[in-house]
């Protein structure tokens, strides 16, 4: 299929409004993606057509939902190259992914162990981690960066060790848009027998993930990065973890048999899906993949990048700019700063010319001490993004830097 | 001027402009004229929560009136801040207590007073009013 941006962006409902009467320049990607029409479309067809709550229902209705929600794991499963549908756990996304293997893993390290983590997460990959540690006893090691942000491999090496059990690592940094040779940390890490979980939040949107490939033992991401609803994502597990680790929350759907004196667990995937799950997140999340899929990312990945390229050569016409981040492997995301002048004071400026962007720490305060700043101003591109789109915000953020000097 | 003439003056000033972007330029002007802090007072309990950028506010008793001064690294919240300066500092304990923020809203800056912006503005004004409360002699 030819890519056709014009064309996209009819699917995209929002991208024909206007903020602070301006059209609407949406450079957030990395916060959220935007939502197509067939995405919202299949969230109100549940709702308005077969909602009811799933599993176990006997009515026409439930199994109705009950198939829409199980397709959806399936979908999810075809898209990452999964070997088994139940090793997708569907969550409400990568921080609750994270907890969730990070309660797993309390039982299963003791204080003799070590966990790497690396210095480009964002801090729900480190929060999660740390409150596990207090309970176990077992030790965080940092992989540092390198001055253009990418992640020290040979550090990687050095830290690694028998007393490794787990490897943390985003497959893209949200920050500064690094793509970390993940395969590779896979296979070093699996060398001392030690277990890897991807974050792929940020990744997802712009690579299609080979989970078996990578033969990663935990991979995770959130669906309203990549054109989906807010409050679902998914967790993979290798079989071989998700049953030997306990579960997270207990409650409905999770239970296979309940007396006062025992509970038995239901098997994988429900285990972990206590409670009434985000059944119209999950469809809607599905209906996301599809129209992804329906672009494909190699379309996505060639734009992306030309938008990437393009931005940065503009941006580094502009004085005083600098880019925070220029690893060889990037997603479209810029961060930078201009001179002395705060991200607070661009970003708001830009949003009166009705463009978003993201300032301050992007929740990864360790990469922003990193590099000695309390923040960056960061614009992130999406495949309904425009060159256009791209001249205007130059535009703007010169007009916002004569106005701020 | 007590604080209703300072603010009908502000209000006075803002309605000359046309656009948001004179606006915003007058508020950087203002920002780069404030009283600013000591920079020994420029410490974590000075800080003003909830904003983006750092931003330091301390007040001190001049016979009966409260002088404030504060400073930010972002310039728009600095220019905020001069504003809330002009209005509050050099006036009564009493008098801050009791006086109201409409003009805010007449000089086109009410969307800085959702809590959930991020500048700190909101946060800003109950520091003030602490302030007051606190120095407040009645």
């Amino acid at each position: 299929m030819a890519f056709d941006v014009n064309k996209i962006r009819e699917d995209f409902p929002i991208l024909k409004r206007k903020v602070n009467g301006c059209p609407l320049v949406y450079l957030d990607n990395a916060a959220t993606s935007q939502k197509p029409r067939k995405v919202i479309d299949s969230i109100v067809d549940y709702y308005e057509n077969y909602n009811s709550n799933i599993h176990r229902g006997v009515h026409s209705i439930s199994q109705e939902a009950t198939d829409a929600y199980e397709e959806a794991r399936k979908k999810i499963q075809k898209h990452f190259n999964v070997k088994e549908s139940k090793e997708i756990i569907l969550t409400s996304g990568t921080t609750h992914s994270i907890n969730l293997v990070a309660n797993g893993f309390t039982s299963l390290l003791n204080k003799e162990d070590e966990i790497l983590i690396s210095e480009l997460e964002h801090h729900s990959n480190i929060v999660p981690w740390q409150m596990m540690c207090e309970k176990n006893g077992a030790k965080i090691k940092v992989i540092p960066l390198t001055s253009n942000g990418e992640l020290n491999y040979d550090s990687f090496l050095g830290l690694l060790s028998n007393k490794t059990k787990l490897v943390f690592v985003n497959h893209v940094s949200n920050a500064l848009g690094t793509i970390n040779p993940i395969k590779s940390i896979i296979s070093k890490a699996h060398e001392y027998g030690a277990a890897v979980l991807i974050d792929g939040a940020q990744a997802s949107s712009h690579i299609k993930a080979d989970l078996q490939d990578l033969n990663v033992d935990f991979y995770t991401t959130s669906a309203h990065k990549l054109c989906g609803p807010t409050g679902i994502g998914m967790l993979f597990g290798k079989k071989e973890w998700l049953t030997k680790m306990p579960p997270y929350q207990g409650g409905g759907e999770m239970i296979s048999e309940v007396t006062f004196e025992k509970t038995t667990y239901a098997d994988l995937p429900h285990k972990f899906e206590a409670g009434t799950p985000n059944i119209a997140g999950a469809i809607g999340f599905g209906a996301s993949l599809d129209y992804l899929n329906s672009i494909g990312f190699e379309n996505i990945e060639a734009y992306e990048s030309e938008l990437l390229n393009y931005a940065t050569n503009k941006l580094k016409n502009i004085p005083e700019l600098k880019i925070y981040g220029e690893a060889k492997d990037k997603t479209s995301v810029i961060s930078f700063n201009v001179g002395e002048l705060h991200s607070y004071d661009i970003g708001t400026i830009l949003d009166k010319f009705g463009i978003a962007v993201r300032t301050g720490q992007h929740c990864a305060q360790p990469v922003m001490d990193y590099f000695g700043i309390s923040g960056t101003v960061r614009a992130s591109f999406s495949f309904y993004n425009t060159k256009q789109e791209i001249d205007y915000f130059c535009k703007s953020l010169e007009r916002a830097i004569t106005m701020l000097s | 001027m007590d604080i209703i003439e300072v603010q009908n003056e502000i209000v006075e000033e803002f309605s000359l402009f046309e656009d948001w972007m004179q606006r915003y330029e007058y508020m950087i002007e203002l920002g780069k004229s404030i009283d600013l802090i000591d920079s020994s007072k420029k410490i974590d309990t000075n800080l003003i929560k909830g904003c983006q950028s750092k931003l330091w506010l301390h007040a001190e008793l001049r016979e009966d009136k409260l002088i404030f001064k504060a400073d930010s690294e972002a310039i728009i919240t600095k220019g905020i801040a001069a504003i809330l300066l002009r209005v509050f500092s050099n006036q009564t304990p009493k008098n801050i207590l009791e006086a109201n923020l409409e003009f805010i809203d007449k000089i086109g800056l009410k969307e800085h007073l959702s809590p959930t912006r991020a500048n700190g503005l909101l946060s800003m004004i109950k520091q003030i009013k602490y302030y007051a409360l606190a120095f407040n002699k009645n």
